[in-house]
């Protein structure tokens, strides 16, 4: 899922202060599950908001909303009216939920709340991790797993650089398991580690977002 | 310097694949001696002509860094072409962090049109270590995919992309090793893969615990890789205690066992510290010199440069062999 998390306060005042009313809206799907901007979350940053606002003298009218997927417009629909009258949208979905409103809505002024981060799961209680850049040629298969381009510091497709110690990456050794570490071990617990002599060759990065934004177009879905 | 001239030195075995002085010194079977010159953080070239007035005729070939420890120095590049310029030979280093595939090759191309002629291919440190950790890295390329990728340039004259090269690129291909880091178990696969990729010389990660270099040069000698390259053993030369526990507490994949640290202790502060501390160097090259498989000894005096030839002395390894042209 996509993982984000909430801009600090004073960043989304700088936005909001003095423009009037403004309309936040959460979105229900991946944002929610890791209680960056789901209903939850929009009630907290409003009642912030709010606080924060009067404490400087200001009105401090906002009106909360949510919706069950920002990026898809369909369920964007709903807003129509309250979007009119509103001075500014602040979006707690992912950067792509707050690009679907700005582009479904021409007129509107829409903020991001949230910093989108990553393409990740959760890990355990309160801890999400990162595990695809969406490099666009998944090498899965290759490494037990494990993917060298999105868990390696320096997205090494070779083995392991110098800085890997005691299972760790010396980039964060507190934070980042050395993934070469996470490789090995995998490869040898499913019996692959031949795989690991073979030498990759220079990724074709052309599929990944080196290659310009992507799209995709499926004909035998297209009306 | 062409192939024909590089075979004409009294000690090259074979066709000489750049003609440097190191690779034909290796190829001699004689035991080789690198130092290491760290480029000024800007444009004052005082700083590296006073580097290599300390390094002449000490060593047999000097690493030039390449923004090391993701500092911004003068490039490696032209630190190089000025060792040229004066008659000292450079071991270019060339790291992935800074440049993608298009800018390697350009640079190995300039590299050689100004007489540069061994190249070490590094990964490079992670720019969160230096002084623009805000900077976006490149990391295009590993380390192995480098190496591949150069000797390609050499051997087939044909670019990563698959276009022929106009001339020739005639680079002694060197590579890093760290016997130290972990998984340990990848670390002689690693070499293996610099190995077939098409690596000249290794020049390992700085030695302290001797053990663990010996249980790795083992496998590497059952594997039979140390007759495919040449194994430069990376010795550093402390200059206090304080130094010793710096580097086993802050360097990933280096460890500084306490019987070193100890050692450090008691040779007293100053210089009676750095004496010692080059005595334990100059041992350490005679230790690995010993064993089967080392080729020979990469010093790496960070910023202490003047330490090169007494530690060479004391280590019997002066004078350097002459190679002819």
């Amino acid at each position: 899922m996509i993982v984000a998390e909430r801009k600090p306060l004073a960043e989304i005042l700088g936005n909001v202060r003095g423009v009037g009313r403004v309309l936040l809206v959460g979105c229900n799907t991946c944002v929610a599950i890791c209680l960056a901007g789901g209903e939850k979350e929009v009630a907290v940053t409003a009642a912030q908001l709010r606080l924060a606002l009067r404490s400087e003298g200001l009105e401090g009218c906002i009106t909360e909303g949510c919706v069950e997927r920002q990026c898809e417009e369909e369920f964007n629909e709903e807003l129509g009216d309250a979007i009119a009258t509103h001075d500014v949208v602040l979006s707690m979905a992912c950067g792509v939920g707050v690009q679907t409103l700005a582009e479904q809505f021409p007129d509107a002024i829409v903020y991001p709340a949230l910093n989108t981060t990553f393409m990740g799961r959760p890990e355990e209680r309160g801890i999400w991790s990162e595990r695809c850049l969406g490099c666009g040629n998944c090498v899965l298969d290759k490494f037990g797993g494990v993917c060298p381009i999105t868990r390696c510091s320096k997205n090494l497709l070779n083995g392991p650089c110098g800085g890997s110690a005691n299972g760790r990456c010396e980039v964060d050794p507190e934070n980042i398991p050395c993934a070469w570490q996470l490789v090995y071990d995998r490869l040898e617990r499913i019996g692959q580690l031949g795989r690991l002599m073979e030498v990759e060759p220079p990724k074709d990065w052309s599929t990944s977002r080196h290659g310009g934004p992507r799209k995709i177009v499926r004909e035998d879905m297209v009306l | 310097m062409t192939q024909g001239d590089a075979t004409q030195g009294v000690a090259t075995q074979g066709v000489a694949k750049s003609g440097s002085r190191l690779e034909r010194i290796l190829d001699s079977g004689a035991f080789a001696v690198t130092a290491e010159l760290g480029p000024p953080k800007g444009t004052d070239l005082e700083v590296v002509r006073a580097k290599m007035g300390l390094l002449r005729g000490v060593c047999d070939a000097v690493n030039i860094t390449d923004n090391q420890t993701a500092i911004v120095r003068l490039s490696s590049v032209a630190a190089s072409a000025l060792l040229c310029q004066d008659g000292l030979e450079p071991v270019m280093q060339m790291t992935c962090r800074d440049r993608n595939r298009l800018a390697i090759q350009a640079d190995v191309f300039g590299a050689v049109a100004l007489g540069v002629r061994n190249l070490l291919c590094l990964t490079g440190d992670h720019q969160c270590f230096g002084n623009h950790p805000a900077a976006k890295n490149v990391y295009d390329l590993d380390s192995v995919q480098l190496i591949r990728m150069v000797r390609r340039l050499r051997d087939e004259r044909v670019t990563e992309g698959g276009e022929e090269v106009e001339g020739e690129v005639p680079m002694f291909i060197g590579g890093a090793a760290n016997p130290f880091g972990d998984p340990f178990e990848m670390r002689v696969i690693r070499l293996a893969k610099k190995v077939a990729a098409g690596v000249d010389f290794i020049q390992t990660q700085c030695i302290f615990d001797m053990p663990r270099f010996r249980e790795w040069m083992h496998r590497v000698v059952d594997l039979g890789l140390h007759e495919k390259v040449h194994i430069l053993a990376g010795v550093m030369p402390l200059k206090s205690a304080g130094a010793a526990r710096y580097i086993n507490n802050n360097v990933a994949g280096i460890s500084v066992p306490d019987a070193v640290i100890k050692r450090m202790s008691g040779a007293g502060r100053g210089q009676k510290a750095r004496d010692e501390g080059m005595r334990m160097c100059a041992e350490m090259i005679q230790e690995v010199r010993e064993i089967e498989g080392v080729h020979g000894a990469h010093i790496m005096a960070v910023e202490w440069e003047e330490a090169i030839r007494p530690i060479t002395e004391m280590a019997g390894v002066l004078p350097r062999p002459a190679v002819a042209n």
